[in-house]
């Protein structure tokens, strides 16, 4: 089933797949607006995080705003075609 | 995998791509009120002059200063009335005022908005004044359609329309008033009121 193989395992999950449909209409994301946006806990969303980094969906870019630590997050091009796979494979698996 | 769930997936992303890209929580009935106020200070202006004993403007007579006065307080009115029922409005949805949304929101109405709004007073400094009815539509009409981007696509509609009412006030300048009171009072009104309609409904 080709379908099938077009899901990704990865976003196989709401947090993970909520994280990329921010960033992809977003051109950066920071941690917080991530936060109030998919309603988790830190420890939940940094774990989710770290794990679309290491697929390289996304970058992680630190920077100060003053004295505050900011993390900008931003979908990389990898990630973007990976989502939009994913989206159309769902798609074809709900019109079949 | 349940076929549920991936549907369920699907709204879910359609819901966060909205909710983090666009502002949502404008508010229809200040639409409607911003066209009131339009037209009052329409009528205000229309009675100034046809009081002053011209039918035509000067521009450095005390009737031109009113006129001026009148629309800036048009202007700050529809400002002060949007800002207070959207913020009421988002804070009912749950929305914040003041986030990543509504941030690019504004700053993207504001680049047509005052790019137009100097420009006219750069022309009214030269005395050109033929065209100025014309200019607001226009310039009103590019920040909407500028702004519709990120916020409830129907707005970008209302520029549309602003824009092609510009246009034809570039052609007859004569109607420039009246082209300036249907598109500053009687659309705000009618789009005022579709807005108002699906928020009820919604």
């Amino acid at each position: 089933m080709g379908i099938i193989d077009n899901i990704n395992k990865l976003f196989d999950h709401r947090i993970r797949l909520g994280i990329m449909s921010i960033l992809v209409v977003n051109e950066d994301a920071d941690f917080n607006r991530l936060k109030e946006l998919l309603e988790v806990t830190d420890g939940n969303l940094a774990s989710h995080l770290k794990a679309l980094e290491q697929a390289n969906y996304m970058t992680i870019e630190k920077s100060f705003i003053g004295r505050k630590p900011n993390t900008k997050y931003k979908a990389t091009r990898e990630g973007k075609a990976a989502f939009k796979k994913h989206i159309e494979a769902l798609e074809k698996l709900l019109n079949k | 995998m349940e076929e549920k769930d991936y549907l369920k997936d699907i709204t879910e992303i359609k819901q966060l791509m909205n909710r983090s890209s666009r502002f949502i929580s404008l508010s229809g009935l200040s639409g409607i009120l911003a066209g009131i106020y339009a037209l009052i200070g329409a009528a205000v202006a229309y009675w100034l002059v046809s009081n002053s004993g011209r039918d035509y403007l000067i521009l450095d007579g005390d009737v031109f200063r009113f006129i001026m006065l009148d629309l800036f307080l048009i202007a700050f009115l529809s400002i002060a009335t949007a800002i207070f029922l959207t913020t009421r409005k988002a804070k009912k949805n749950n929305e914040k005022i003041w986030d990543a949304s509504s941030r690019r929101l504004i700053i993207n109405f504001l680049i047509p908005l005052l790019a137009g709004g100097l420009y006219i007073l750069i022309i009214l400094n030269q005395q050109k004044y033929g065209q100025t009815g014309a200019l607001m539509l226009i310039f009103y009409g590019l920040a909407l359609v500028n702004a519709s981007k990120y916020s409830i696509g129907n707005i970008r509609y209302l520029g549309y329309i602003e824009i092609i009412l510009g246009l034809i006030c570039t052609l007859y300048p004569g109607y420039g008033f009246w082209l300036w009171v249907l598109g500053f009072g009687v659309l705000h009104i009618v789009y005022g009121s579709i807005m108002f309609i699906q928020e009820k409904r919604a």
